[in-house]
């Protein structure tokens, strides 16, 4: 894959609707799939898809976001924003990974989180929230795949894993560039600009320490069984890792412990 | 280096000479009427020395105005037992984002701030307790690495100390000028906060106004009790982006306190005046002395 792109161009790569989704990679490279449906509390979002498969055999929880493939589902979906009850979801499919020694994975493809009327009434703060401290304390080892989009909260809320990795062309930000810019300066027609200045490329985050490792794409963006192939090599050597380790919860508390330590000044206690 | 020791010991010495005064002095701007100060809401003209006496509450229609860190500290602590953690701690500028160093600076020496958060140890009413309180001042109480950091820090030492946790929240949610790292703060917060209510501790969040984005996505939802001042703008999305999302107006009261109340993720809306004693009263309940 041509390593000069800019930042702006991966954006567009990151959305560009024929990549293969979160759910081909699930279907893809799972068997044996029962999907799960529901938060037990209010509904299913359709923007959520989890539930037990098995990977090479193994039996994992996995879990994915969906932007649906048709206007049908993509409107049900809200183009793959989820709202409180898809992340309350992902969070019991989660503690019953745990209940069940099951490994999780995740697929991560949002905008970021639905910012709708009913969805902040029904605590979409609350929803992510609670999502980040169970996650940090989950006994079971967790892969997370950044492989398109990650928007903010939104995509946090499902990306805690003991390892992070993120497709090559995939982007992972604290906002949109749209809203970085229209709120940083009030001006929504830099953009590009605002791509580059972000650092929100996976070669970006792997400098910041933010993921810890690039999966590489191939030039065509549908050639899906190419990018099964290499995925498949990726999740299996970091899947392999993390369930050797001794205490992921742990580990995980650590690891997102020393996000951004590097950029402190003082403060010794 | 220095200067930043200077402002601290300024800022030190105002606190306890507060603590002799009553109320919170709202020092007048330059160009500013010297005995009144209008409410921002209902435009009644508002003496300062009631301003100071209601502790920044419009004695007319009830709103509750921001306060700094160290004011809202003054209203909290016990004389004399404060004792800030981190005062040093500060952030850096991780994307090289034009003019972040300078507006920090700026805010430094105008606000005596380091960051948008103090974190400090204290006696309520002689019980002992670590208190993280945001300032709006310092670039909308936004979370960068700093603010993330000193909350975990915050937390693991009441969790260290088997104290209790008070956190006062006042945040436009992330710091963008911080990127990608502002966003893993959420997951730094919340991590701490969780092993520390595993630990058996307890923590209160007090919302105020606003109280959006990733803070409200983060440790301000995970309070063991969830306390809001009245009329404080809680939520995810900020409602303006909600109003393009959905092409509507939002009704009057969404995501304001009572809102979140009557929805079911506020334990209690409480003004400022009962506070402190509401503090006093649950960390007593939670107390090991009789
Ligand atoms: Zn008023």
């Amino acid at each position: 894959m041509a390593k000069e792109l800019t930042a702006a161009q991966r954006v567009a790569l990151a959305r560009d609707p024929r990549r293969p989704s979160p759910e081909d990679y699930l279907h893809g490279l799972f068997t044996d799939f029962f999907e799960q449906r529901g938060d037990r509390l209010f509904g299913d979002d359709r923007s959520i898809v989890g539930g037990i498969a098995r990977y090479h055999g193994r039996p994992v929880t996995v879990i994915c976001t969906r932007k649906g493939k048709t206007l049908e589902e993509h409107l049900q979906a809200h183009f793959g924003m989820p709202e409180p009850e898809g992340y309350r979801k992902a969070r019991r499919l989660m503690e019953q990974a745990e209940k069940f020694g099951r490994p999780i994975i995740t697929f991560v493809d949002t905008p970021g989180a639905y910012p709708g009327l009913e969805a902040e009434e029904r605590g979409q703060a609350d929803a992510i929230a609670q999502n980040l401290a169970r996650m940090s304390s989950l006994t079971v080892p967790f892969v997370a795949v950044i492989c398109g989009e990650g928007g903010s909260g939104g995509a946090l809320a499902l990306s805690m894993g003991n390892r992070v990795l993120m497709l090559e062309n995939a982007v992972y930000s604290v906002l949109s560039p749209e809203g970085f810019a229209s709120i940083l300066w009030k001006d929504s027609s830099r953009v590009e600009e605002a791509c580059e200045v972000m650092k929100l490329t996976a070669q970006d985050l792997l400098e910041l320490g933010v993921i810890d490792e690039i999966v590489p794409e191939p030039e065509e963006l549908e050639s899906l069984g190419t990018r099964l192939r290499i995925m498949d090599a990726a999740l299996t050597k970091h899947l392999d890792a993390v369930v050797r380790l001794k205490d992921p919860a742990r580990h995980r508390q650590e690891k997102f412990a020393a996000m951004g330590e590097a950029w402190i000044r003082g403060g010794k206690t | 280096m220095s200067q930043l020791f200077e402002n601290r010991r300024a800022r030190f010495l105002e606190l306890r000479l507060r603590r002799k005064g009553s109320g919170v002095p709202f020092a007048p701007k330059p160009g500013m009427d010297p005995l009144f100060d209008k409410c921002p809401q209902c435009g009644q003209a508002v003496s300062k020395l009631d301003w100071q006496k209601t502790t920044g509450v419009c004695p007319n229609c009830g709103l509750h105005r921001p306060l700094t860190a160290y004011q809202r500290l003054y209203t909290l602590l016990d004389s004399g037992t404060f004792r800030e953690l981190n005062p040093t701690l500060t952030g850096r500028d991780p994307l090289h984002f034009p003019g972040y160093k300078e507006k920090a600076a700026g805010l430094h020496s105008r606000t005596g701030l380091g960051e948008a958060v103090v974190t400090a140890t204290g006696t309520m009413d002689g019980m002992s307790v670590v208190l993280a309180v945001m300032d709006s001042r310092f670039l909308m109480g936004s979370m960068g690495v700093a603010v993330g950091e000193k909350i975990a820090r915050a937390a693991r030492y009441a969790q260290k100390k088997k104290l209790p946790l008070i956190i006062f929240c006042a945040s436009g949610g992330a710091r963008m000028q911080e990127g990608i790292l502002s966003l893993m703060q959420m997951a730094k917060t919340a991590a701490a906060i969780e092993s520390f209510q595993k630990s058996g501790g307890l923590y209160i969040s007090c919302l105020t106004n606003p109280t959006t984005g990733g803070v409200s996505a983060s440790f301000a939802m995970l309070g063991d009790i969830t306390l809001a001042e009245p009329r404080a703008l809680i939520g995810f999305a900020g409602p303006r982006v909600i109003e393009q999302t959905i092409g509507q107006k939002l009704p009057e009261g969404f995501q304001r306190s009572e809102f979140l109340q009557e929805h079911g993720f506020v334990d209690a809306v409480v003004p400022r005046s009962e506070m402190r004693e509401t503090l006093v009263r649950l960390l007593a309940l939670h107390s090991k002395r009789r």
